[in-house]
């Protein structure tokens, strides 16, 4: 039987703005699977979001949603979290958001490891604006402020994301929807922040300018770009040039988790008061 | 009678909060507010509440309004720079009607400017410092004993007003100790926010049918709602179009505007018969209160408006007083900020003077005396 979205989306909410040939609509369906594979009460949900395509998102789901300004979801998020630790908390973001603006937060977030999984939506560009380059736009491609091509040398999200100190680090794209389900549901379960980059395509302001010539076409750079990082740590340095690794790229276990770490001193604190009681 | 304790402005501001029944606080180091951060690092771990020093202050303000929306009463501390940096968010929590209390302990600007010294030039900023129209409550205690009692009374407007409130004094009151009496619980009033009666599926987070405050849920009671910065309707989703976006704003204007009988206070000393009369505030108005006492020593009929709420501006008392008196003297450590607010509800009718120090040093009662001899 085909699943059923509707149960999750909230009524008269759609269309959505995403442009056609956008591939956020496939995460979108992506994340609500995963809602409902980890049988995750939507009530104990909140979905916060940033500024940009991406960042709308929460908007059109049935969960306590929160769309912030502009790089800083995570802060919000983050206070959220601290006041009600035992509450899933997800955010969802943008390259631009999550690592120009928003980038400090994205780095603290990693290195307090609080239970929040992040989403980063990877398109190489700022969308919403009307494609301007932004940290993940590569070197030489045009974007409207970069006229001549890109001069700007571009982040690497998980590498970024584990220097940082996050605890899960994933990589999935839009074209390996099946796989991507199975990346955020461990997103999720892991304890600790986790970050999952996905990689995007948009066809409107960064495709069509850079020679794809189709929304196809940057689906099937994704399908020759990205192995799965098994395949991709076998291969020879000769054979990597112009490949990147997917799938869980960094995970570690039982490293303090900060809302575990802040309310273990809190009950410290009790016990000791009680003692002296 | 409640305890009696020798306490720093800084210090009776956190123990207000935590009067009122603040569980949150996120913030940044910065001089001349630290002490705030400070004892609710201490005390908000003893009491089960959550306390975060974020990586920076705008952050600190992200942080803050997610808490409240999770359910807690929040706080962030901050000065002239930080200040600053939240006003976007502050603007958020503005339009998305979340209450939450913010200090600002001023200091000498712009810029870095001059951080261990006080200033009030800030006061502007704290009415226009985000962008857009937008409704501002914000309060300004001089006393330490005042700060405790204001605090409790910006979480208590915050809550009643679903807004965010601005608590503004100067380092010099922040940072001076004087004796305080404790109330005990009970003794000041607390709001808590009116939360919806309704059924879930019939809750709409910005439904103004029944009054400019509509009952706010928090997150994860089963009301799942939308929180968007963008205009939005009463269902909280997104709205681009005319009249919504409009009378929405009026309401938001209006629910501070409009209940002015019940925001705005001040402390009159020797008005009635007054023939100069002085409007000051914070530091300044201590410096004034001494020296009202001094030209009454003297035989000139000087006294005092200090008002406690100084957004919204309190323009009926102003323009009432502008009616009986020669002139108002406004001693402000700034260039002339809220001098112009004064001036626009005299309206004429008597002289408006000021008096303007941006040197890090306070007014004093001399210097305010001399301009009164002079204005008589």
């Amino acid at each position: 039987m085909a699943f059923n979205y509707d149960q999750y989306i909230r009524g008269g909410k759609l269309p959505h703005i995403w442009c056609p040939g956008c591939t956020y609509g496939i995460v979108f369906k992506s994340l609500l699977r995963v809602v409902d594979t980890l049988k995750l009460n939507r009530d104990d949900i909140a979905l916060v979001s940033g500024i940009g395509c991406a960042s709308r998102l929460p908007g059109y789901v049935d969960f306590n949603t929160l769309h912030t300004t502009h790089g800083r979801a995570l802060g919000f998020a983050t206070g959220i979290k601290m006041a009600k630790p035992d509450k899933h908390v997800l955010v969802v973001s943008g390259d631009g958001d999550a690592t120009a603006i928003g980038g400090n937060h994205f780095i603290h977030a990693c290195r307090r490891n609080i239970d929040i999984t992040v989403l980063v939506f990877n398109n190489f560009i700022y969308g919403m604006t009307g494609g301007q380059y932004s940290p993940t736009t590569p070197s030489g491609h045009l974007a409207t402020t970069m006229p001549y091509g890109n001069i700007d040398p571009s982040f690497n999200i998980p590498e970024l994301a584990k220097g940082a100190g996050a605890s899960f680090v994933a990589r999935g794209t839009a074209y390996h929807a099946a796989g991507l389900d199975k990346l955020i549901i461990e997103a999720f379960q892991h304890k600790g922040l986790s970050v999952v980059e996905i990689i995007n395509a948009c066809p409107t302001t960064h495709g069509r300018r850079n020679k794809f010539k189709s929304p196809t076409d940057m689906l099937l750079w994704m399908k020759d770009t990205f192995l799965p990082a098994v395949a991709f740590d076998k291969l020879p340095p000769e054979k990597t040039a112009g490949k990147l690794p997917m799938g869980v790229l960094y995970k570690k276990e039982g490293l303090p988790e900060y809302c575990e770490t802040y309310y273990g001193m809190v009950e410290r604190l009790k016990k000791q008061r009680e003692g002296r009681a | 009678m409640g305890k009696i304790k020798l306490l720093q402005g800084n210090e009776a501001c956190a123990e207000g909060a935590v009067y009122a029944g603040c569980t949150f606080f996120g913030g940044y180091p910065i001089t001349p507010s630290t002490e705030v951060a400070e004892f609710m690092a201490r005390r908000l771990p003893q009491i089960g509440g959550a306390f975060l020093q974020m990586e920076d202050e705008i952050a600190a303000m992200a942080a803050v309004i997610g808490g409240s929306l999770a359910g807690c009463k929040a706080l962030t501390a901050t000065s002239g720079p930080g200040f600053s940096l939240k006003q976007e968010n502050m603007g958020f929590a503005m339009l998305t009607e979340i209450p939450c209390v913010i200090v600002n302990v001023m200091r000498g600007g712009p810029s870095t400017g001059v951080p261990t010294g006080p200033g009030q030039s800030d006061i502007m900023q704290c009415k226009w410092g985000t962008h857009g129209d937008h409704p501002v409550i914000c309060l300004t205690p001089a006393y330490v004993p005042e700060i405790f009692s204001e605090t409790v009374r910006a979480f208590n407007l915050s809550e009643k007003y679903r807004t965010p409130v601005i608590i503004a004094f100067d380092e010099i009151v922040g940072h001076m100790r004087e004796r305080i009496e404790i109330p005990d619980p009970g003794e000041l009033p607390i709001i808590n926010r009116t939360k919806p009666t309704c059924p879930p599926s019939e809750y709409l987070p910005y439904d103004d049918s029944k009054g400019d405050v509509p009952p706010m849920a928090n997150f994860f009671e089963g009301y799942r709602y939308h929180v968007t910065g963008l205009n939005h309707g009463t269902d909280g989703f997104p709205v681009n179009a005319s009249p919504r976006i409009h009378t929405d704003e009026l309401r938001l204007i209006r629910k501070v505007e409009g209940n002015k009988a019940d925001i705005v206070k001040y402390v009159e000393t020797q008005l009635d018969d007054a023939e100069v009369a002085i409007f000051a505030y914070g530091v300044s108005g201590r410096s004034a209160k001494t020296a009202v006492e001094a030209a009454r020593k003297e035989g000139i009929k000087a006294g005092l408006f200090r008002p406690l709420t100084i957004w919204p501006f309190p323009e009926e008392q102003v323009a009432a007083i502008a009616s009986r008196v020669k002139a108002i003297v406004v001693p402000e450590l700034s260039l002339g900020q809220i001098i112009f607010e004064v001036d626009r509800c005299a309206r004429g009718r008597c002289k408006v003077e000021g008096i303007y120090r941006v040197d890090g040093d306070p007014i004093n009662p001399a210097q305010i005396l001399a301009k009164v001899k002079e204005v008589m």
